[in-house]
């Protein structure tokens, strides 16, 4: 592979082919060249209505509720909210301490076990962990850890003591401890993924090799060497995890305190006021949530300098540092922790849906039946089939999008820019509920609110990311000579696309739509704002249960949101499996 | 006084006895046995996929694990099997310069020198590093505006800053230009000889062998 600068590698081809017009026009006209431009529009179209949609409410205007006079007045009635102090504060403590615990434990862990492997071993596990969707998760995780849960129930009597459970404000605690939790266990294995991906487009068993061999540790050679390499590879998924994790709405839902929630709580909450004068308000909150993203960004910016000032003068020091045992097992504890709390809380959510009677505190449901199931059954069909049906038509239209922009990239022979992957990060970057409210807006003056169409399009800003850095590496990788000898042989370009690319890169092509698809099965407050509440998904029904008290149907809804994608990702696998036995079998 | 010099020299021996690398069952390397004094320079010819790599991998003690490795190899008399790279004190130098590109050429000189030497002591260890590098006055440069010689000088006084017990060269001259490279060889071989340095040399252009004073081993 050729070496990239870690500062363009692996990325947008996006944005340099629009930069690059002048070049396109003197080729042959074609439509793939228009796939990049659709792409753009498509995603960035509805960020940039939806942020000015947004921030003209802040300011009093909003003409389909009257406001036609520019005003101050909804940031001043913002400031006099009560509660929005400790809300920002939590936002940013919650989003900060998530944020330093999943990169630290994810960076610690590639330290102390890079080259071995326990290293390629979890690498298979990240799947199924970040297939699960964050509110299933959140869910699973609050009956794991509550006082009456899972946990408790594991360890009680015979460990506590406890034969009722105990006073213990272990979910929705005030400082957001239980939030924090829950997503450092759903970013670690986000950052480790992109960890990974850093790691291959660096030269890191050399580099390791030279360091060792001049007497450092593992994991101090690491942190010396590799570590500088691979982190500006990684800052901007560490900045998206630090903007999704100050700005949540369905773990703090389901995780966070009450009174106050975080900042993205307090201000959905205002949205969905039924006095709509409290929009203003609203809009303005949703701007301060944008300014905090971008604050703490900022602030993680410092940091970055800062620390990598410090590094620089430890990385000369000389000092060697020890054998790196302690941060093995200490590190290896906490990935084996992660992975056992994301699997107790989907089988959590198993248990609780087939359970008839359990008390606390056994350990597993004394009786079983299927009757929750039954029972919800007829309303779970509803939200299921827009669950599927949003997921496929969204996963399908950006591997569509993304395929075409790679190919495109191939064909004109562009080079990925930085610039483009900044672009592609946008969605993930700005807060979801910074920009949604101005984008239904817009969806209300199009007569799009609340149709399927507008669901679809509200997850294809979020799925066609992930989709394209999870096609773009193994789509660039391939050697470029199968296709130059295809065309060499007289195939069209198209034909070159379907018979050679398309096939060889069947693997990493339906597991990019299987991403896609969990992505889609995942979002809440897209759903809940584009769908304007007509068009439930299982994500939200689970929501909406989790507030109340009926654990058995909780789960059924849980684990039917978690069951989705696992299955989705199951196809993914099987599939390039089985075609390779027809192929065999035709032999 | 002839006969003293040796034996130091027989003292700083890098020694492999039957030493051989297979995969899967697949002899990649056969057994091999060979001793190099301090001072001394041993060539390692064969072409690519003669599992010359692999063999440095051994003696650096970063082989992957999927590979099976028998024999003996001793430094100094110290046996290095299951020491871990870090305490195997066996310098590398690689094709690729490797010089750390987030580092100033003098911070990557830095980098070799133990923690022990401190503030004006270090300083002045890494500017003597440069004079002898011929790279006076370049230490505060970024290493990617350093020419392909330049680098590599760089490489081998980080390295030998480490105060290697014995140096393992991977093919560092092939990238050179041909009037570069025997300078630069011979250069190398110097500071080898000059710190009693056991060394092993691998390659496959003839005439890094016959510059060589050690035994010179084909494989493949």
């Amino acid at each position: 592979m050729k070496s990239v600068s870690p500062e363009i590698a692996s990325g947008g081809a996006v944005g340099r082919q629009v930069a690059s017009a002048a070049g396109r026009r003197r080729r042959r006209w074609s439509a793939l060249g228009l796939v990049p431009p659709l792409t753009l529009a498509l995603f960035l179209g509805p960020i940039a209505g939806g942020l000015i949609g947004t921030w003209a409410p802040a300011f009093g205007i909003l003409p389909a509720l009257g406001g036609t006079e520019p005003s101050l007045g909804p940031w001043r009635a913002l400031l006099e909210a009560p509660g929005l102090a400790a809300a920002v504060l939590l936002s940013a403590g919650t989003g900060l301490g998530a944020t330093l615990l999943s990169v630290g434990i994810a960076l610690w862990f590639c330290a102390a076990w890079h080259g071995t492997r326990v290293f390629s071993g979890l690498r298979r596990l990240l799947a199924p962990l970040l297939a699960l969707p964050h509110a299933a998760f959140a869910i699973g995780f609050a009956f794991l850890i509550a006082p009456s849960g899972w946990l408790a129930r594991l360890l009680s009597p015979w460990a506590t003591g406890w034969t009722w459970p105990p006073d213990l404000g272990t979910v929705n605690d005030p400082m957001g401890l239980a939030l924090v939790l829950g997503l450092v266990v759903k970013e670690v294995p986000f950052l480790l993924l992109m960890t990974f991906a850093a790691l291959n487009q660096v030269r890191a068993d050399r580099t390791l090799t030279v360091a060792r061999t001049m007497g450092y540790g593992p994991v101090t050679a690491w942190g010396k060497t590799v570590l500088p390499l691979v982190y500006p590879q990684l800052r901007l998924p560490v900045y998206a995890v630090l903007a999704f994790s100050a700005s949540v709405v369905d773990m703090a839902l389901i995780l966070g305190p009450g009174t106050p929630p975080t900042l993205a709580v307090l201000v959905l909450r205002w949205f969905s006021d039924p006095d709509l004068a409290m929009r203003y308000q609203a809009a303005a909150g949703a701007c301060l949530q944008l300014v905090l993203a971008g604050a703490l960004i900022a602030l993680w910016r410092l940091g970055e300098v800062i620390a990598g000032r410090i590094g620089r003068r430890w990385a000369v020091s000389g000092r060697r540092g020890g054998t790196g045992a302690v941060a093995r097992s200490v590190s290896a504890v906490l990935a084996a922790g992660i992975v056992l709390v994301a699997m107790g809380a989907s089988a959590g959510l198993g248990l609780w849906s087939v359970a008839e009677r359990w008390r606390f505190p056994d350990a597993l449901p004394a009786a079983w039946s299927w009757e929750t199931w039954t029972r919800a059954l007829p309303h779970l069909a509803g939200p299921a089939w827009t669950t599927l049906s949003a997921g496929v038509a969204s996963a399908g239209v950006a591997l569509v999008l993304v395929l075409g922009c790679l190919e495109n990239e191939q064909r004109a022979r562009l080079r990925p820019s930085a610039r483009g992957l900044w672009l592609l990060y946008l969605p993930l970057l700005v807060p979801q509920i910074g920009f949604l409210f101005g984008a239904q807006v817009l969806l209300v003056s199009a007569g799009l609110n609340g149709t399927w169409i507008a669901l679809v399009w509200s997850h294809l800003l979020f799925v066609l990311p992930y989709v394209f850095l999870a096609l773009a590496d193994p789509w660039r990788a391939l050697d470029e000579r199968y296709a130059r000898s295809a065309l060499c042989l007289g195939a069209t370009p198209w034909r070159v696309f379907w018979r050679v690319r398309l096939p060889l890169l069947l693997r990493p092509v339906l597991g990019a739509a299987a991403i896609g698809f969990s992505v889609s099965v995942a979002q809440y407050l897209p759903t809940q704002f584009a769908g304007a509440g007509r068009l439930p998904t299982l994500t939200t029904e689970a929501i909406g249960l989790a507030a109340g008290s009926d654990r058995r149907l909780i789960g059924v809804y849980g684990f039917a949101q978690a069951a989705l994608p696992l299955i989705v990702f199951a196809l993914a696998l099987a599939l390039p499996a089985a075609v390779d036995r027809v192929r065999r079998w035709r032999r | 006084m002839e006969e003293a010099e040796s034996g130091r020299n027989r003292a700083h021996r890098l020694e492999l006895s039957g030493v051989g690398i297979s995969l899967h069952g697949r002899v990649l390397v056969p057994p091999l046995s060979l001793a190099i004094d301090g001072g001394r320079v041993a060539v390692l010819m064969g072409p690519s996929g003669s599992g010359k790599s692999s063999l440095l991998a051994h003696l650096c003690g970063t082989l992957d694990p999927v590979f099976d490795a028998v024999g003996r190899v001793t430094l100094r008399g110290v046996d290095l099997d299951g020491l871990p790279p870090e305490q195997r004190r066996v310098g590398i130098l690689f094709q690729d310069d490797l010089l750390f590109p987030h580092l100033s050429v003098a911070e990557n000189l830095a980098f070799g020198l133990p923690a022990a030497l401190r503030g004006a002591g270090r300083r002045e260890a890494v500017e003597r590093a440069l004079d002898d590098a011929d790279l006076g006055g370049l230490g505060g440069r970024d290493p990617a505006t350093l020419s392909g010689g330049q680098r590599a000088r760089v490489a081998l006084m980080r390295t030998l800053l480490a105060e290697p017990a014995a140096l393992l060269l991977d093919e560092p001259f092939s990238k050179l230009d041909v009037a570069l490279r025997s300078r630069f060889r011979a250069w190398v071989f110097d500071h080898a000889r000059k710190r009693r340095l056991p060394t092993l040399l691998v390659t496959h252009d003839p005439m890094d062998g016959a510059e060589a004073d050690g035994p010179v081993i084909e494989l493949g």
